[in-house]
């Protein structure tokens, strides 16, 4: 567990504590002023939070995939123009508006990073993990994927290619994970629930059947 | 600018930690900080360039040493300053001492779901063909601009090929700086491990970049 960030139990060094402290009185204080100049609406600020809580996280992107798996026109559609296949199942906006989909096979598996900021397709994953956002990622997800994906407990079967896609500009990259043996004929809700967060980033694979990672 | 946030191909940062999916915020805080990175954001002051040239402007060893809703708040406390919006004083006693000034827009609670929704649209209409078609051979160029610029220094002067063209897309190297859209075609471009990585690379590895036309000549 990660120490809240004024809470007095946390499990930081007295320095971090206090650094984490600091951090939370500025923003708030950024964010009085910022209010009280009218520049920002509180009830605006709560329903950013609202939405990126409740609303927009992996599970959209979790559904996009498993119909992908079900449905091979809906696949074949997502691989032509991702932005419209996502935008058919309610899905689009704020860092999704330019959506590729790339499809994981036997041969060649796909890795998403952003090693100069944090681009992320947030309407189909929402907001990004810590980690996609660390140094330890962005350095090394170009020159050590393989290093990566081991952190993430992932070893893939010895011939497969790796291949990463560095998020330089405004194109937003879903990774289409394989779709698990033995889940023939299985709905998509239940598909759905195969499909992890990391597995459409590319640090990850869909789950098998029985729960455990493909 | 080779500032600390290009980072591919660095040493040193220790091993990568998961987390589960679940965990959204590690603190009240990240919220806050979330929303009004947004809600300022909306306001059209500044376009996401501006915003991620002031993000990498931050020191290296000020930028490597915090967290990511960190350097967002740190980079909307500098851009604020910059555009005149807030004082250091307002800053640091969290209280408003002059008018705002005005700013094209402010973002309505109710407004929020359809901003969210519909998003910024970054590509632009062709008005010259491409110069480049899929299976092309290229060549990234060698530069060091001091500006903004979206062609990391691991894949400058790597030959590569044009995967897929994607169309054109404001230019970010005039826009973070408010010199205009400049729209180029926009290329995904693919290398492979060891040209990029040299010696003992993994030959099985490839890495595509998004780059814009002028970043890229013939090979």
């Amino acid at each position: 567990m990660h120490a809240s960030d004024d809470g007095p139990h946390g499990h930081h060094h007295e320095h971090d504590h206090s650094e984490l402290s600091d951090t939370a009185l500025r923003v708030r204080a950024l964010e009085s002023v910022l209010v009280e100049k009218g520049y920002v609406e509180p009830d605006a600020l709560d329903a950013i939070i609202e939405t990126y809580e409740t609303r927009i996280g992996p599970r959209n992107g979790a559904r996009v995939v498993a119909k992908a798996w079900a449905d091979p026109a809906f696949r074949d559609g997502l691989r032509r123009d991702a932005t419209a296949a996502i935008a058919s199942l309610g899905f689009g906006g704020r860092q999704g508006e330019h959506m590729v989909a790339v499809e994981n096979t036997p041969e060649e598996h796909n890795l998403v990073v952003c090693t100069l900021c944090s681009c992320y397709p947030w309407p189909v994953l929402g907001l990004p993990p810590v980690w996609y956002k660390s140094a330890a990622y962005r350095s090394r997800a170009v020159i050590d994927p393989r290093g990566v994906l081991a952190d993430f407990g992932v070893t893939l079967p010895e011939g497969t290619r790796l291949r990463v896609w560095d998020s330089t500009a405004e194109i937003r990259y879903l990774v289409l994970p394989m779709r698990p043996a033995g889940t023939e004929g299985w709905s998509e809700e239940a598909l759905a629930d195969l499909v992890t967060r990391d597995s459409m980033i590319g640090t990850g694979l869909a789950r098998a059947p029985g729960g455990v990672a493909a | 600018m080779n500032g600390a946030q290009d980072l591919g191909g660095m040493m040193g940062f220790g091993p990568v930690t998961p987390e589960p999916e679940e965990l959204r915020f590690h603190a009240e805080w990240e919220k806050r900080a979330l929303a009004i990175t947004l809600a300022t954001g909306a306001m059209g002051v500044w376009n996401i360039d501006t915003m991620r040239h002031t993000r990498e402007s931050l020191p290296p060893a000020e930028y490597l040493s915090s967290s990511y809703y960190e350097i967002w708040t740190k980079a909307l406390a500098n851009q604020l300053l910059a555009d005149g919006l807030v004082s250091r004083e307002e800053l640091r006693d969290g209280q408003a001492e002059a008018p705002a000034r005005p700013v094209p827009r402010v973002l309505h609670a109710g407004e929020v779901a359809r901003t969210l929704a519909a998003g910024t649209q970054y590509a632009r209409p062709a008005e010259a063909p491409a110069a480049f078609a899929v299976g092309a051979a290229v060549r990234t160029r060698v530069f060091h601009p001091a500006h903004h610029t979206r062609l990391p220094r691991y894949a400058r002067g790597k030959q590569g090929v044009v995967e897929a063209v994607r169309g054109v897309f404001v230019f970010p190297d005039t826009n973070a700086h408010r010199q205009g859209e400049h729209p180029q075609w926009l290329y995904t471009v693919r290398f492979t491990g060891p040209e990029l990585w040299g010696e003992g690379a993994d030959p099985s590895l490839s890495v595509s970049i998004d780059a814009w036309e002028s970043y890229l000549e013939a090979a």
